[in-house]
Parts: structure tokens; sequence; C-alpha cells
């Protein structure tokens, strides 16, 4: 297990300067995300046009990797339809949990492979995750419980 | 070491004390073992993981229900057991002992036996703001079951709470005053003495959370005067999910037992039953007698050893550990008691605590992060966590100075 590995120049970036950072209103979603081991909160706010992401933004307060994942997931699924956004973290959940998973054409979200190898982090890297996905699968967006990594 | 002058001289054989615990011995990630997570679980001696040992693979029986030696022997070291517990704390009798799972349990027993029963709509529970989750959940459940009001005595930003400001919500309608000896998430000494006092003298009911305090200062359940008096094992030096809970007897023999089942009976019919007295009485189904067993040994390992020397010690590492982590740029102690016990809470900016807990851990040093199942004290400091370094008699100021090294190459991974 390396450091370096897991606090990457893009990830240690993006958690100094989260991209997507703040509120955005109105917005079509918004979903809170908790992770109640470490105290970690975010929200995840969407704003669709028709089935694709027209806007996303979040906020909250975590720790490096979670603020950095977040950061790397607003950038990568804007202007993604929903099922491209699903499976897009589909991928990422293999990537931070399977270390045969690929890593390719995952563009920057490839610096979290470097998770896989600190269990106890996973959950860090994959609430907004999580939270994104909760918000896309809801039936009334507007109405979406708080999601939880427990 | 650094150049950091101690308040006072003493004695104390550190590494004979490691050499009682063979966990010490073991690297991490190639590192040297520094464990500095002793608020949330002390290791073992050989003394206690022998004991264990030998009673495992010796004499296991279920106690008080067999005629056969095995059984008899268990129940003899079960008994023991007790028995080396009411001199620890110094209780009247062994009736006085109630062996439960641990501090969670003691204090849910008392929020149910002996609170729910009395309270009716309008009377108060009196806690303190920097409780563990486990001494506030249990009240809010017996509030809401009965309508009685849960209030709390407030906490100043050094996370001192002042005897003045508790006593000044004790009132006609306070039932049950409850409190930490020591606070879990800031290391505060409470004056408990005085508090416990203060109720007395107004006719209130007193419980005392003694999770942190039991390992750090010799505990006098006589002297302190209060009612319940709660404390883990596995804190204490002993195995987990076994505890403590100690009564007044003449409150324990008023109380209803708050598990039914075998162990706590006298007589059984399907029209009544007769109940067990104490301790048996609040002790229902077999217990974790090799917990019990365990932690009996844990007391005895510490009543051999010179605790003044050991206690002494753990003020010198508070010292130094507070020393030496502020003089850390953007190091934030966060809890400043002028008594506090041996743990140091900390925050340092730009680096969070999670990500501080993982850098040290690849160095192999264990603290605690998160928010400690202290909510409340966080959102008080408007942290949603901390680090925190906890201390017990085994631990060098050299473990303190590679925590200080650590937490500035995590420093200088985010900067």
């Amino acid at each position: 297990m390396e450091l370096n590995d897991l606090y990457r120049d893009v990830i240690l970036d993006h958690n100094r300067r989260p991209r997507n950072f703040g509120v955005l209103t109105p917005a079509d979603a918004s979903v809170e995300g908790f992770n109640p081991m470490c105290g970690d909160r975010l929200t995840v706010r969407l704003k669709m046009a028709g089935d694709a992401i027209a806007d996303i933004r979040f906020e909250g307060q975590g720790c490096a990797i979670s603020t950095a994942s977040a950061s790397l997931m607003t950038e990568a699924v804007k202007g993604k339809t929903r099922a491209d956004a699903l499976a897009l973290f589909d991928r990422v959940h293999r990537l931070l949990t399977d270390d045969a998973a690929p890593s390719d054409e995952l563009g920057k979200l490839a610096a979290l492979s470097g998770v896989r190898e600190f269990p106890a982090r996973v959950k860090c890297a994959s609430l907004c995750w999580h939270t994104l996905a909760s918000a896309l699968q809801s039936p009334d967006p507007q109405h979406v419980p708080a999601v939880s990594t427990e | 070491m650094k150049n950091i002058a101690l308040a006072e001289e003493y004695r104390f054989d550190v590494m004979s004390a490691r050499r009682d615990f063979p966990v010490l011995a073991r690297l991490v990630h190639g590192k040297p073992l520094a464990y500095l997570d002793n608020g949330a679980s002390a290791q073992r001696p050989n003394a206690v993981i022998d004991c264990v040992d030998d009673y495992e693979r010796h004499t296991h029986a279920n106690i008080h229900r067999g005629v056969h030696t095995l059984s008899q022997e268990a129940t003899a070291l079960y008994e023991s057991a007790r028995d080396r517990l009411v001199r620890f704390i110094h209780a009247r009798s062994r009736h006085e002992i109630i062996f439960v799972r641990g501090t969670t349990e003691a204090i849910n027993l008392v929020a149910q036996s002996y609170a729910r029963p009395i309270l009716k709509s309008g009377d108060e529970i009196l806690i303190t703001y920097l409780e563990h989750h486990a001494n506030i959940v249990p009240w809010q459940i017996v509030c809401e079951q009965t309508g009685a009001k849960l209030v709390v005595a407030p906490m100043d930003e050094r996370g001192e709470v002042h005897a003045d400001a508790v006593e000044a919500l004790m009132s006609g309608r306070t039932r049950l005053f409850a409190c930490a000896h020591v606070s879990n998430a800031l290391g505060t000494v409470l004056p408990v003495r005085r508090l416990i006092a203060a109720a007395k003298a107004r006719g209130i009911v007193t419980l005392i959370d003694g999770a942190q305090a039991v390992p750090h200062m010799p505990v006098d359940v006589q002297d302190l005067g209060c009612d319940f008096y709660a404390f883990s094992g596995h804190k204490l030096f002993g195995p987990t999910g076994i505890g403590v809970l100690y009564g007044r007897e003449s409150l324990l023999e008023r109380m209803p037992p708050w598990q039914g089942g075998g162990d706590m009976i006298l007589a059984v019919t399907f029209g009544k039953t007769t109940y067990n007295s104490l301790p048996y009485k609040f002790e229902a189904g077999t217990p974790n007698i090799s917990g019990a067993i365990g932690l009996g040994a844990a007391v005895e390992y510490l009543e051999r050893m010179d605790l003044p020397g050991a206690h002494a010690h753990e003020h010198a590492l508070l010292a130094y550990a507070s020393e030496t982590l502020s003089q850390i740029d953007d190091l934030r102690i966060v809890g400043t008691a002028k008594d506090k016990a041996s743990l140091v809470s900390f925050t340092v900016a730009g680096v969070h605590p999670h990500d501080l807990g993982t850098i040290l851990d690849e160095d192999g040093i264990a603290v605690r992060t998160g928010h400690h199942c202290a909510m409340p004290v966080m959102d008080y400091f408007k942290l949603a966590a901390t680090a925190r370094a906890s201390f017990a008699f085994y631990n060098t100021f050299e473990e303190i100075d590679r925590l200080a090294t650590a937490i500035q190459r995590a420093r200088s991974i985010f900067a």
C-alpha cells in the first residue's frame, strides 16, 4: 500500500479546488448522503434536460477522498444521460472494489483506483455516487430520502 | 523526546509494562505499532489472555446450576471476579456489582429499570453537553416512554462543565442526574464529587458513566457517593462484552428486573415468579462467564502493578502530547479543560481527520477519527470529526514524537 497511490495529484487537486461545488437553484433533484462512520455529509443537486444531466453541483463536508470523488463525478456525468451516468457508477464501483477492474476510458476517474487498497476508505469514494444514483433512480426526485453508506 | 519539562518526577517502568501486552510487539505496515486508541478499547495483558485461555481449556461450564466439578469451578471463578470488582471500586458488597455487557447496557438498565417506573410527565432527567451517545439516547428513550424531559447542562469552549451551571438546572422536577466522569471526546474530567453532593442534597439520584475514568484514576464509589456507576471491561484491559453496573443496594432492591429468564429467579410457576436476590436479579440468562473472569484478571493485574506510577506516567504523556502537538502549525486541540484525563482530541487545518487517520495508520500509528459517539460535542465546536490520541500507561514519549512526525507528513501531503 502506498499513500502516493491513494493521494494522487488529481485527488489532491480536486480536494483543494473542488469543481461544481455549491448550490444549484432551482434543482430538479436534491439528495443528501451521509457516511455515519466518519460524519461525512454531502448534497448532490441536479438539473435535468429531458433524460440528460444538464447541470450538477455538490456541497458538504468530507475527507479528501470523498470531496475529490464528488468533484470528479460531477465533471464526468455532466451532459450524460441517466443510463450512461448509472453505467459509469457501475464501472467506478468496480474500480473501487475489484483489483481486476479495468480503468481505461475512465479518464480522470481512474485516479480513484488507489482507494481499493484502503478498504476502510471505499465508502468515502462511493458516497457521492450512491447519492447521485438515488437521485437518478427516484420516481420523485424532489423528495428523495437521504442516502447512508451504512 | 524533545526538551519539554514534565511537571513532576515519577518512576514507572514503561518497558516492563509493555512486555505484559503481546500485541504491542507487532508491526503494522512494517512499522512498530503505536497504539493510541485506548479510549476506544485498551489492549489485554498476558495475565488476562492466559486466564481466559486457561478457563476455556480446563474449566468452562455453565454457572450456578450444576453439581459437577466444572460448573462449581466456573461458578467460583465468576463469583471471585465479582469480589475483585467489589474491592476495585470500593462497593459495599457483592450485591452491588451487576455484570452487564458494558457501559451502554448498564445505563440502559438504569433507564428502564430505575427511571421508567418512577418517571411521570413533567419530571426531568439532567445530563451534560459532553456526554457519549450511550449517556444520551437511553434517557431520550425513557423520556419518550414516560413524558419526562431531558435537560442538558452547558459546556464552555474549553470543554469544561461548571458545577454552578449544572446545579442551577437541578430542580424539584429533576429525578435523576447522569454524567460522564471523564469525557471520551475531549478528555475533560468532570467535577463529579461536587455534582453528586449537590444532587444528593436535593434528593436526586445520580449515575456516573465511568467508562473513560476507571482506566486512569482510582475510583471509590462510596467516597464519590453516587447511586450508580457504570464502566466497560475492554477499556480497562479486559475482554469485550463485559462491564459492570454498580448500584446502591437499597436502590437495586427496589428496582424490578429488566430482563426475565434463567438465573434471575428463585421459583417459577405459571401464576407467579419469585425473583432471585441481588445481584442475580439483574443477570438473566447465561452471562459472559469468560468475560467476567477475564475482567477479574485485568483488575488483579492492575492491583499488582504500580498504579500511582502508571497514572503519573499517563499524566506525563498527556502533558507531553499537549505540548508537542500544540507546537504544530494549524493544529488545534479540541478540549482544553484544566483537569483532563489521558487523551488529546485535535484537528489539523487542511487535513480531514479521516485522511489523517489513514496516513497515521501507514506509519503504524492507531488513533480514532470521527465524531467519537458524541455528535453534540462536535456540533458545539462546529466540527464533523476530530482525530483523538488516547493513552494508556504502556504508551511512550517516543510514540508521541512519532505521532507528531506523522502529522507533519500529512500536512506536507495536503500542503
